[in-house]
């Protein structure tokens, strides 16, 4: 009786059904397709703090830059102006400078990282040097009065490149972790102190390098004995060197970096111990910058970041409006169904039905309505997704230089810009829509509150029906 | 039996007394015919003998107990199992089949799908409808709606039967056979059975004929058309006009 009572009525009203199962589908299509894309940009997001960290890094230790370092640079304009004009350096002198320079962070002291790696939940503790390699070249210009730094840079031409030094012994956590090697190998153990460099694939392509090549940094030699790629969306530096290498050969200023890393990688025993990690090291490295995947995200500008604020913010309040809406429309026609039912209820009620049965009626017709709102919301939800899949545009992620980072002081103009650029890197991911199953259980959830929500306002008007009032109603 | 003591019915906070001291005897299978003006109380009255509504004083007794007493939840059993209705306008399920709209009548009192079926095929056979029980009720003629409503009323084997102006929407052929099918079941079930109408042809073949006017009823003699079969015993409660 119940079902076939049912699906009558349904059939009698079916444009009103199928109006109402529309509007549910609208707002829970939306539902499904925001969360889609916020979860597609959250992997996008993931994604690139997931090359930044590599694999298995969990926190970052990172110390700002004391005051005034890098001041000793031996290409200091302002300086080399004032050598020109007391005739130290001749006008006409040939400039080619190499070096290796630690332009992003201060320093942190081996006895720091094995105190990191001694923490309580800490499995794994990895030191590395993030560095620039800085070539100037160009030619001593005369000095004209009232000549400026900036003029005087503008007779050199720089070119930087990125180099990692970073432990040779191939474990998790660090800046190698999430890289493969295309060609040639990896470090060896062997290589701790040879003048060996592993290239990122795309700067190989970009500079014709292959295994055997030979490429300068900081005024070394070092030849390439392997080429490694990293995921998309990473930010790999262009060389990887040997950490003791760049300990040897970098500097900070004129300050050697023996024994000093400038990024400690770590790894926690434990996702939900992340924070405790994180609370232990503040407190061992007061002065240091300790950062979570979390921390970084909110440095990844960039479409990415907007996308994600979209989808937050906008996308969010849209979703719940639409809902709100059809949730709202639902109840509406069916208090109106209902109302158009009043004698047929009162019949009911005269025949025995108790209130009940009469609202349960009503309940099921709402939840029959709402399933098939969700089901329909569910597949607009995929289409959404697929949608966003196809016509998405890549979205650019920034990580600009991190804080503790420095520009070099007396170093102005293009070149300036030039050597400040190297620390932030722009990277390009392409956002998806992955629905997943929590998308579509909240989706299923949706419906059937909606279609509930709808069946009890009108199965409470229809239980307030006084049978001799509801029958002298004239239909 | 039915016994009503007293009973009125105020709408609007007094404004409006739709019965005014109402009292009346029915025995178990008499028939009495409530007649009257439109708007003097007869639908009200036969409304609160079937609870659909509540007395605002008096008492109405079925079978001994107080229908003005008992909580909604018991007065609807009450109506599932002893009282059938019909009604003027007929009042079908428009969306169900006249087997299904018989059906209704006995979903409350739990009877499962095929004896349902099986029971409400028969109503319906008992009232000539064998051959019209899948169609909808816009399939229907009037007289046919009101012979699947009296099938649907009788299924349950009520022990009342409270019919309201159960030929008003009927032509007079139709109307004749409706209340022959009434007369008929009416003797063949010895219902308890109160026909409110305006039609005098109607009201000339109940046992007992009651005149409502203005909130109040008064009994008129017993029918001679209806002579001994089931003598009705002549019980107090006549108003005094």
């Amino acid at each position: 009786m119940f079902w076939t009572y049912l699906r009558r009525e349904l059939r009698r009203r079916i444009r009103q059904a199928a109006f109402i199962a529309l509007g549910l589908a609208l707002g829970i299509g939306l539902v499904i397709t925001v969360t889609s894309a916020a979860t597609g940009v959250q992997n996008a997001q993931a994604a690139v703090l997931h090359s930044l960290y590599g694999v298995g890094t969990d926190l970052t230790v990172t110390q700002p830059p004391k005051q005034g370092a890098g001041s000793g640079l031996s290409f200091g304009f302002k300086q080399q102006i004032k050598q020109v004009r007391s005739g130290q350096i001749a006008a006409g002198t040939k400039i080619n400078d190499n070096e290796l320079e630690n332009t992003q962070y201060g320093t942190l002291t081996a006895a720091q990282l094995a105190g990191v790696s001694r923490q309580q939940h800490v499995t794994a503790a990895t030191g590395a040097l993030s560095l620039t390699d800085v070539t100037v070249t160009g030619t001593v210009p005369a000095i004209i009065a009232g000549q400026g730094a900036s003029s005087f840079s503008s007779s050199f031409t720089s070119n930087t490149f990125t180099v990692d030094g970073v432990g040779v012994a191939h474990s998790s956590p660090g800046p190698l972790s999430s890289a493969t090697v295309t060609a040639g190998r990896n470090f060896s153990q062997a290589d701790a102190t040879s003048d060996v460099a592993l290239a990122d694939s795309g700067y190989a392509t970009a500079e014709k390098l292959k295994t055997g090549s030979t490429v300068d940094v900081g005024n070394t030699s070092f030849k390439i004995i392997g080429i490694v790629s990293v995921p998309q969306g990473g930010t790999p530096p262009d060389l990887y060197i040997p950490l003791a290498k760049a300990q040897q050969i970098g500097a900070t200023g004129s300050a050697r970096l023996t024994n000093q890393v400038n990024t400690i990688y770590v790894s926690a025993d434990s996702a939900a111990n992340i924070p405790a990690v994180q609370q232990e090291l503040t407190r061992l490295l007061p002065f240091a910058t300790v950062t979570d995947a979390s921390n970084l995200a909110s440095q990844v500008t960039g479409s990415v970041g907007s996308a994600a604020s979209l989808a937050d913010n906008l996308g969010k309040w849209l979703s719940v409006a639409v809902l709100v809406a059809a949730f709202g429309l639902a109840i509406l026609l069916t208090m109106a169904a209902v109302a158009r039912r009043v004698r047929e209820f009162g019949t009911l009620k005269a025949l025995g039905w108790r209130s009940r049965r009469i609202v349960g009626q009503v309940v099921g017709e709402s939840l029959v309505i709402g399933i098939a709102g969700g089901a329909a919301g569910v597949a607009l939800g995929f289409a959404g997704a697929a949608l966003i899949d196809k016509l998405a545009p890549k979205l650019s992620a920034v990580v600009g230089a991190p804080s503790g980072s420095t520009a070099f002081p007396g170093v102005t103009g293009k070149l300036a810009q030039q050597v400040s650029s190297a620390g932030a890197h722009t990277v390009y991911v392409t956002l998806t829509a992955p629905v997943t199953l929590s998308a579509i259980v909240l989706a299923v959830v949706l419906a059937v509150a909606g279609g509930l929500l709808a069946g009890m306002f009108g199965g409470w008007r229809a239980a307030r029906l006084r049978p001799a009032a509801a029958l002298a109603k004239v239909e | 039996m039915y016994r009503l003591s007293g009973v009125t019915k105020e709408y609007g906070h007094g404004a409006v007394h739709a019965l005014r001291g109402v009292s009346l005897e029915v025995p178990d299978g008499g028939w009495l015919a409530v007649r009257g003006p439109t708007g003097q109380g007869k639908s009200t009255l036969l409304q609160i003998m079937g609870g659909l509504d509540r007395p605002t004083g008096g008492t109405v007794e079925l079978e001994g107990r107080d229908l003005g007493r008992l909580s909604e939840t018991a007065v609807t059993r009450v109506r599932a199992r002893l009282i059938g209705f019909v009604f003027q306008a007929f009042n079908l399920i428009p969306t169900l089949s006249a087997t299904e709209n018989v059906e209704t009548a006995l979903a409350p009192l739990g009877v499962r799908g095929a004896e349902r079926r099986r029971r409400a095929a028969g109503a319906l056979a008992a009232v000539g409808l064998a051959d019209r029980a899948g169609h909808l009720p816009a399939e229907l003629s009037g007289g046919q709606q009101q012979r699947v409503a009296i099938a649907r009323a009788l299924v349950k084997e009520p022990a009342v039967l409270l019919a309201d102006e159960p030929t008003g929407n009927l032509d007079e052929d139709t109307r004749d056979d409706i209340i022959a099918l009434l007369e008929r079941v009416w003797r063949e079930r010895h219902l308890t059975m109160v026909v409110v109408t305006h039609d005098s042809v109607v009201a000339a073949r109940a046992q007992r004929t009651g005149l409502m006017r203005d909130g109040q009823l008064t009994l008129a003699r017993t029918s001679p058309d209806v002579g001994t079969v089931r003598p009705w015993t002549d019980a107090a409660g006549q108003q005094g006009n």
